[in-house]
């Protein structure tokens, strides 16, 4: 883990102001996209670099822009969801961590017969298909989640105080 | 009987829970094949634990016999028995092989072979059961001397490979081992002598009609001229070899790709198995299970193979397929749903 922040200026942008449905299309057992996007509010990148005292720029993935409504797609009759996600820099190493915390949150979201697959948005990485087949090897990522600093890391992203 | 023409299913004969988180492989015992003798099978799971599954006369259906367990201490990848039925290999991400052997029903950890710097993800024993093969996340593959008195030496560690080794299985009649890898390459590995050193004797790649994404996993039919691979990329691959030429000899006689299976599978295919009597059976990420026989009407070419049935098995992916060795038309399958179900293949009432 380098110390120094991977990229100490980070473009934020506001917070859209999230639209009450008031109406629920998809019946009982529907899964509001929308709600997986609440359940991340505070998921800081930065927030992993411990080694630094303050934490700078304590701002959610969609304030980073690296989420937003329209990279999530569900498909609840075939039980598959897709989600790209947008790292901030080309080279950003975190891309594999941000993904992991991507699949632990959402598998707890979402009924266990359902597929996921994460995808970096294309052209937004490097080594886009590098990353993308880590991501969706789920071998890979068992092991992955088996390690405990790994884990450690994930768990920190994923369960952190409110800033 | 035509296996196209009749009216084939396959009928759910039981649904084995026990396992705690998924269950990633699972193995026939060679020795319970026969007739008379209650078929027993191993699975490995994300739990840590193996199973030993054994069916009861009586009731003909199996039982749990065993859990091996407070042994690995990360997921157990696989498991393989020795052809003689004595000894479990168990291949898990806590980077140890583990070695156990049946002593009056209760089944003890007679050996751990360490050495691999990651993840272990396959084992696999040679048809004369004097060696062993394991591979791993650090993409190599070992091969194991099997020596008396339950110990096991490590003759040589091979490279070539450039990511993470998925499957190692060795043929079915030679000293010849394959390994198939997430860089979606399969590798033949030989040695010419005896006491000889082992080297990669074939790569089959993209460039000769491989696969495009990471091998999965990999079978022989009954007389080890033909091979199947399963991949990422969606698709088997058929290969053969004029074995007779090797078997007599002659050197070292190429895999040469025969035909590919497409447009069948719309998620990764984990597992591939091929039955005594000619059926392929492979396993998706998309829960079920399919069954492929050859197809009389071949072209010119050869012969090609056709779908002969799909069937949804399970509630989340299938990652492993096994054909009972024995004479029954029984197929086992494992699950992330964490369930292990046995199937028999049988005609439409």
């Amino acid at each position: 883990m380098t110390l120094g922040l991977i990229n100490a200026n980070p473009v934020v942008h506001a917070k859209k102001e999230r639209v009450a449905r008031s109406e629920d299309p998809h019946g009982d057992d529907a899964v509001d996209p929308l709600e997986i996007y609440d359940i991340l509010p505070l998921f800081s990148i930065l927030n992993f670099v411990r080694d630094i005292r303050d934490p700078e720029h304590p701002y959610s993935l969609e304030q980073l822009s690296v989420l937003s409504e329209e990279s999530i797609t569900v498909d609840e009759k075939l039980g598959r969801i897709l989600i790209t996600f947008t790292p901030t820099i080309q080279h950003c190493s975190m891309a594999t961590v941000i993904g992991l915390c991507l699949r632990v949150k959402l598998k707890e979201c979402f009924p266990p017969h359902f597929k996921l697959d994460i995808k970096v948005a294309p052209g937004s990485h490097a080594d886009e298909d590098s990353v993308n087949k880590q991501l969706n090897d789920k071998e890979r990522v068992a092991a992955a989640l088996e390690n405990p600093n790994l884990r450690q890391l994930v768990d920190e992203c994923l369960y952190s105080n409110e800033l | 009987m035509e296996l196209l023409d009749a009216n084939l299913e396959l009928k759910e004969i039981q649904k084995l829970q026990g396992h705690t988180d998924r269950v990633w492989s699972l193995a026939w015992n060679p020795a319970t094949a026969a007739a008379d003798v209650p078929s027993v099978f191993a699975s490995c799971s994300g739990d840590k634990t193996v199973r030993i599954w054994e069916e009861s006369p009586s009731t003909r259906s199996w039982d749990c016999k065993a859990v091996l367990e407070e042994t690995h201490t990360r997921t157990v990848r696989s498991c393989a028995w020795s052809p003689s039925g004595k000894l479990l290999a168990t291949a898990s991400f806590d980077a140890t092989t583990a070695i156990w052997e049946n002593v009056g029903g209760d089944f003890e950890c007679v050996s751990t072979l360490e050495g691999h710097e990651n993840e272990v993800k396959s084992v696999s024993w040679n048809a004369s059961g004097s060696l062993l093969a394991t591979c791993g996340r650090d993409k190599t593959v070992w091969i194991w001397e099997v020596m008396p008195g339950n110990e096991f030496d490590c003759i040589q560690v091979l490279q070539g490979h450039t990511q993470d080794v998925k499957m190692v299985q060795w043929h079915p009649t030679m000293d010849m081992l394959f390994s198939c890898s997430y860089d979606n390459t399969v590798k033949v590995w030989w040695s010419e002598d005896a006491d000889g050193d082992w080297s990669c004797v074939q790569t089959l790649g993209e460039s000769n009609n491989g696969h495009s994404s990471t091998v999965w996993s990999l079978a022989f039919n009954a007389k080890g001229d033909k091979l199947v691979t399963c991949s990422d990329d969606l698709s088997l691959k058929i290969w053969e070899a004029d074995i007779i030429r090797m078997q007599s000899g002659d050197g070292y006689a190429p895999w040469n790709h025969m035909c590919t299976l497409s447009g069948y599978h719309d998620r990764t295919v984990f597992s591939v198995h091929w039955s005594r009597d000619g059926i392929i059976a492979s396993g998706a990420a998309d829960d079920a299970v399919r069954l492929f026989v050859e197809s009389k009407d071949g072209s010119m070419n050869g012969p090609t193979y056709q779908l002969l049935l799909k069937k949804k098995a399970h509630d989340m992916d299938v990652n492993s397929v096994q054909w009972f060795p024995g004479e029954k038309r029984l197929l086992a399958s494992a699950s992330d749903d964490g369930t292990i179900k046995i199937w028999e293949l049988a005609s439409l009432a």
